[in-house]
């Protein structure tokens, strides 16, 4: 089991200011669904102040994620945003006594949601530093300048710490070189400005990609992992759809799939602009068509609104005792392609 | 209140009567049993008799089929390598995408480093091997089959029986990972085309360090572990006596409770995942429900991640397993459920529950009563749960 501080288990077990805030007017979600890891932040801002009068999350993810979500809510309230702008991860995380290396990501999250909260106050596309640099991590989407902050930000002088922090290397690790690469630029810059000493700054090649995977699998209440894009690479795609379903024993299996099986994909990059996010629906809702067409049915986008995606179900679907299954499907495969939360309205 | 124990796939509690075996080889019977003195004789009598004790449990022919290991790991890569060796004309090995990293991770060093060919055979929605694939990777040039007997996540069984068969008529060998299966269903090796299975003391309530490798009559076998003669020359190393007098036991005792485990055991898993089905929404399990290990279940909870739900199981006083990627570190969710294609939205908030004989009805009713308001919570918490007026009523996943 983690080595959780009291204060963090005292922050999971009775988090504060959960739940979803009415009149927020400054709202960041980051994370997806696909990383285990998400949240959405709600201020209150006082317009005359820019006081945070009032803060609440939602948070799907661990314990940690729960617990810094919880704290962040705590530290922002009362701040101005400026103030709350000053924060770091490294503040979520003090706050809490300390988190274990391999949870910093979760600070690292909530220090991202209040950034992108305070665009969302100023009416900003928020710009973070996943579009500052190159993608490094294709598994969690990690990009360059995320791995740059997270590195000067934390004093990070190992390809370990990097994934500790922003996940970065830790599903496939075929970025593992590009990590190397950026961590021993930025450290050499520390260096420079005397943040970190020449011998602590990380030298290309000091260490094994092997090992540090062996070592990015360390407390288990369970087996351990195993190399999960050689297994992945194992796994069927069309063979899935011919599965019988599996026994259900609450309640009857429907007639007929209301939504045929597709193999789980990556979302996109958790932010995406309108244009972007309504392509990435129509998308989605394209690779589901044939499934409902194959039922006598069909299903089309009509429109985006914030999070509601409203869509038009016809032909067998009209009517169908399942529709809500379906509806339920179209929901879930939306949000397991874009990794953030979405609400799916028939009109 | 009494904790409930459900983590029993990991791990299960050393029954008392083989600790009280296992407690003379400490101290009065502390021979060697490899000497020639009464010391040793006794010693070496104790160990003959682990071994019987296991060749009826799972029906091995001859007791000398039985090698005692560590362990169900070092049983598993004593068995590759050796394959590998014994055959050094083949160079390819086929196993499943859902095995074990006893399994998985030794193929992918073997490919890496002795550019050994692995063929993963997919499994599909529930679990189950893909046939065609698997026959289609059968040829000659294939030295090892190693498929595991029963999953350790979802309880899904293999058909390793027609499997063996199948790889004996390319002259491949045929191993199978029973580290979760020995003890919990009948096994009757001789009647099959089985030429090595692993097993592992703490699976069974014997105690950990200490397992087995069936080796069939006649297998070529090359020793992993060189040194003195023990075990017929196919392990070097004096015994770990205490260990081996316990599995045995151990054994025993498993043969003792088969029926209890497929029947009693059953009825409590069945009861638990019909009163969990039954008040949380959204929830569904994983595996091959009507063909499965007795005591697994695997249950699926939607938009929720499983580090949280068994934090707070810990604290109503339950222990339970989940492929969430945070209760490893490793950041993926379990490669089983990934393999399945268990969508995101519920691989992470999966949740084993593993019974053994000491679980009662109580631990069932305390189950059913703790778990709802814990998912409830989680998803309260969760931005991607929109409340339960949407979750239908005949929720259908869409993997299924």
């Amino acid at each position: 089991m983690w080595d959780y501080t009291d204060k963090v288990k005292d922050y999971f077990f009775n988090p504060k200011n959960a739940g979803v805030l009415a009149g927020a007017n400054a709202v960041g979600e980051v994370g997806a669904i696909s990383c285990g890891d998400a949240l959405k932040l709600m201020l209150k801002v006082n317009p005359a102040t820019e006081v945070i009068e009032e803060a609440r999350f939602q948070t799907f993810g661990c314990g940690s994620a729960i617990a810094s979500s919880s704290a962040l809510t705590e530290i922002v309230t009362g701040k101005t945003i400026g103030e709350a702008l000053a924060l770091t991860n490294q503040d979520i995380a003090d706050f809490l006594g300390g988190l274990p290396p391999e949870k910093m990501h979760c600070s690292v999250m909530g220090y991202e949601a209040l950034q992108a909260a305070v665009a969302n106050y100023r009416g900003e596309e928020w710009h973070d530093d996943h579009e500052e640099g190159a993608l490094v991590c294709k598994c969690f989407g990690v990009d360059e300048g995320v791995i740059e902050r997270a590195i000067r930000v934390n004093k990070l002088t190992t390809p370990e710490q990097v994934t500790f922090y922003t996940k970065a290397g830790g599903g496939c690790l075929t970025c593992f070189e590009g990590i190397e690469q950026v961590l021993a630029r930025v450290n050499d810059s520390m260096v420079e400005d005397g943040l970190i000493t020449a011998e602590a700054a990380y030298r290309i090649g000091s260490v094994d990609p092997r090992a540090m995977k062996a070592k990015a699998q360390p407390k288990q209440l369970r087996q351990p992992k195993v190399d999960i894009d050689r297994v992945m690479a194992a796994r069927p795609l069309a063979g899935a759809a011919a599965a019988p379903a599996p026994a259900r024993m609450a309640a009857p299996a429907p007639r007929s799939p209301a939504v045929s099986p597709l193999a789980p994909s990556r979302p996109a990059a958790p932010k995406l602009t309108t244009l972007q996010k309504i392509k990435a629906i129509e998308a989605a809702i394209e690779g589901l068509r044939p499934y409902l067409k194959a039922d006598g049915g069909d299903c089309e986008l009509v429109d985006v609104d914030g999070d509601t995606v409203q869509v038009k179900l016809s032909g067998a679907c009209v009517g169908c005792q399942m529709a809500s299954v379906t509806i339920s499907g179209v929901r879930e495969k939306l949000i397991e392609k874009l990794g953030i939360p979405l609400k799916v309205v028939p009109v | 209140m009494k904790p409930v124990y459900l983590d029993n796939n990991a791990t299960t509690r050393v029954d008392p009567q083989v600790v009280a075996a296992m407690l003379p080889y400490f101290t009065e019977q502390f021979g060697n049993p490899s000497s020639m003195h009464a010391f040793g004789a006794e010693v070496g009598g104790a160990v003959k008799r682990a071994r019987k004790q296991l060749q009826s449990l799972i029906g091995a022919e001859f007791d000398h089929e039985i090698v005692f290991t560590s362990g169900g790991t070092e049983s598993d890569n004593a068995a590759i390598l050796s394959a590998l060796e014994a055959m050094p004309e083949r160079t390819e090995m086929i196993t499943s995408a859902v095995e074990h990293p006893a399994i998985l991770a030794l193929a992918a060093h073997l490919e890496k480093t002795r550019g050994i060919k692995v063929h993963i055979i997919p499994v599909d929605a529930k679990g189950r091997l893909d046939r065609d694939a698997y026959r289609a990777a059968l040829s000659t040039r294939v030295a090892i089959v190693s498929i595991m007997w029963a999953n350790n996540e979802t309880g899904t069984l293999f058909p390793v029986v027609e499997l063996a068969e199948e790889a004996k008529a390319v002259g491949a060998l045929f191993h199978t990972d029973a580290v979760q299966a020995v003890g919990k269903i009948p096994i009757d090796l001789k009647s099959t085309a089985i030429d090595m299975l692993s097993l592992s003391g703490h699976k069974l309530h014997g105690p950990k360090g200490i397992g087995a490798l069936y080796v069939r009559r006649g297998v070529r076998f090359r020793s992993q572990i060189k040194g003195g003669q023990q075990e017929r020359g196919r392990r070097g190393g004096t015994e770990n006596t205490p260990g081996i007098v316990g599995l045995g036991k151990a054994a025993e005792l498993a043969e003792q409770a088969m029926h209890d485990e497929v029947t009693r055991v059953r009825g409590l898993r069945d009861r638990l995942e019909k009163g969990l089905l039954q008040r949380i929404p959204n929830t569904f399990v994983t595996g091959d429900v009507d063909n499965r290990l007795p005591n697994t279940c695997n249950i699926a909870c939607e938009f929720i991640e499983g580090e949280a739900i068994l934090l707070l199981l810990n604290r109503a006083g339950i222990a339970a397993s989940s492929g969430s990627a945070c209760t490893s570190g490793s950041l993926e969710p379990s490669h089983v459920l990934r393999a399945m294609s268990v969508p995101y939205t519920a691989a992470h908030g999966a949740t084993r529950f593993s019974f053994s004989r000491e679980n009662n009805d109580e631990d069932v009713d305390r189950v059913i009563e703790a778990m709802p308001p814990i998912i409830e919570k989680l998803r309260d918490l969760s931005p991607f749960w929109q409340g339960a007026g949407e979750a239908p009523a005949a929720f259908k996943p869409v993997y299924a």
